[in-house]
């Protein structure tokens, strides 16, 4: 089950470079929430915040609360285990290029140590069924290398992979960015039946998508967030001059 | 139009030309870069293939004056040399490759690392040799097989270590996002995740550096020593297919030159096939598709 995500006074530098500036909002569990906004307005340094990723930059830092469910992600945890329970998309799909289709699904539980066989074949079933993928590949499983799928199938394969180790939120970064139209509306499609099971958190540049996948919208600009209310309301009546000039394709 | 037309049709010509004459430098280029080889082989086989016989695999050297004799010791202590030198400088050269790579990134240990390995690269070998010398024949007071074997790690170790460090940059830096971004820790993705992707390019640096240092001769002459007798201990003194070549190269005896010569035509036949046969496991088992 997803848990709700908050966050409160969330600031992030790279070096003297102040990216991320007072970010607090409520994602609520078992929804999708997407952040819109132009290149570099800080939404992807926002997700990456979420489960600590942006610690393999050496220059980065941060200031803040998040917590995920009851847990204070920055002082209560360790990245490691913080980021089994936040799973994460990110916009070039990026499978392990030496491992079967198989091997890649059950990657973050066999390098975790965990090789209960039986269970594991189940774990990679139901994980490639629920990222619609499971079909597809089902007859090559251990005999073809995840880099040799196409594109769409790879990253939904990367989404498998982050679903096989049970994570309550899925983080996206720009998931269907380097997909074609038919592979973007399966994703989409995906999107839609894991967020009963899941808290989704997507970083989208296709406004579309966003108004499609989503029940709560945040709009980022500057490293700020200008407006984060329900998708509808953000779409057709913001409040925020600067949100309805980006949506309306003004600007960015 | 016309004009336009013929010259553009010239402009196709000279660049058909210009096309086909890059393509037969290309051809060129990698024909002298085998002949050499192919030359070496070629007068090998003529002058040492009469001298290969069962004999030569079976028995040791004979006495100066009696026909026959083999060096068997000689191929049994190559490879013992070069057990102990794969032993320590693969380990060695992976790990420092490893920590320049992705631990050391742009630190100062970092730089200074890789300009010793890039120096001990090009220092001659026979300087190695006197390194062995002093650090293990001085202290112990006798020659043997582990200081010849520490002789040639310390030759492995620098273009292993350098070309580990390349293969693992060139890994995708979204690969190693992948694994952490799936909760496992970070020493487990470097061994399970990078150096297992960046392998097949390390591999071929080892092979490289086994291939090169099994022809050494000079780190050997004062730390193996050789040995006309069966030894397999790494206490004592032991014999080298380089090294015999070299004694029996310089020696005033026609059956010892013919000796040298299959010698020589040995020592390449069992690099080219250790090296083949290393292709050959690690190149099992890759999957389909695997880039």
């Amino acid at each position: 089950m997803g848990v709700g995500i908050e966050v409160a006074n969330l600031n992030a530098w790279y070096g003297t470079n102040h990216t991320l500036q007072d970010i607090s909002l409520n994602i609520p569990a078992n929804r999708a929430t997407a952040l819109i906004g132009p290149s570099g307005c800080g939404k992807s340094t926002f997700v990456r915040c979420l489960n600590r990723m942006h610690e393999t930059n050496p220059v980065a830092r941060v200031t803040g609360v998040v917590r995920i469910g009851d847990v204070d992600i920055y002082t209560d945890t360790t990245p490691v285990e913080i980021r089994r329970r936040v799973g994460m998309v990110f916009q070039r799909p990026n499978p392990f290029p030496t491992m079967s289709i198989y091997d890649n699904v059950a990657a973050g539980l066999k390098l975790n140590g965990y090789s209960n066989r039986r269970h594991l074949d189940e774990i990679v079933e139901k994980s490639l069924k629920n990222s619609a993928l499971w079909d597809e590949v089902k007859d090559d499983l251990k005999k073809k290398s995840g880099a040799s799928l196409s594109g769409g199938q790879q990253q939904r394969l990367c989404i498998a992979r982050a679903l096989a180790v049970d994570p309550e939120v899925l983080l996206m970064d720009e998931p269907a960015s380097a997909l074609d139209p038919v592979s973007t509306s399966k994703i989409e499609d995906l999107i839609f039946q894991l967020k009963s099971q899941y808290t989704i958190v997507i970083v989208t540049h296709n406004m579309q998508q966003a108004a499609r996948v989503a029940e709560k919208t945040g709009f980022f600009l500057n490293g700020r967030m200008v407006e984060f209310d329900s998708t509808h309301k953000i779409f057709t009546n913001p409040s925020d001059k600067r949100t309805e000039d980006y949506i309306t394709g003004r600007f960015g | 139009m016309d004009t336009l037309a013929k010259e553009f049709q010239m402009r196709t010509r000279i660049r058909g030309f210009i096309d086909h004459a890059a393509t037969g430098l290309a051809v060129l280029s990698t024909l002298l870069v085998i002949l050499p080889l192919v030359a070496i082989f070629v007068y090998l086989l003529i002058k040492g293939a009469r001298s290969v016989n069962l004999d030569f695999f079976t028995q040791i050297p004979k006495p100066v004056g009696e026909a026959g004799g083999g060096m068997a010791n000689a191929i049994i202590g190559s490879a013992t040399l070069l057990g102990v030198a794969s032993l320590i400088g693969i380990p060695v050269g992976i790990g420092g490759g490893v920590y320049l790579a992705e631990y050391g990134r742009g630190t100062k240990l970092a730089n200074a690392i890789r300009f010793t390995a890039d120096v001990l690269n090009g220092v001659p070998s026979i300087v190695v040799g006197i390194a062995a010398y002093a650090l293990i024949v001085m202290p112990q007071g006798h020659f043997s097989a582990l200081a010849g074997g520490v002789a040639l790690a310390i030759m492995m170790v620098p273009t292993i270590c350098r070309t580990s460090e390349e293969m693992l940059h060139m890994v995708p830096h979204s690969v190693r996002e992948a694994a952490l971004g799936l909760g496992v820790p970070s020493w487990r993705s470097v061994l399970s995740i990078t150096l297992k992707t960046a392998s097949p390019g390390i591999i071929t640096g080892c092979m490289l550096a086994f291939a090169r240092v099994a022809g050494e001769t000079a780190p050997l002459l004062f730390t193996a020593l050789g040995n006309e007798f069966w030894s397999t201990s790494l206490n004592e003194p032991i014999a080298a297919l380089p090294l015999q070549i070299y004694v029996y190269a310089i020696s005033p005896y026609d059956d010892w030159h013919r000796l040298a010569w299959a010698g020589a035509l040995v020592l390449i036949v069992l690099i080219v096939l250790a090296v083949s046969l290393v292709r050959y496991v690690t190149s099992r088992g890759v999957l389909k598709g695997a880039s």
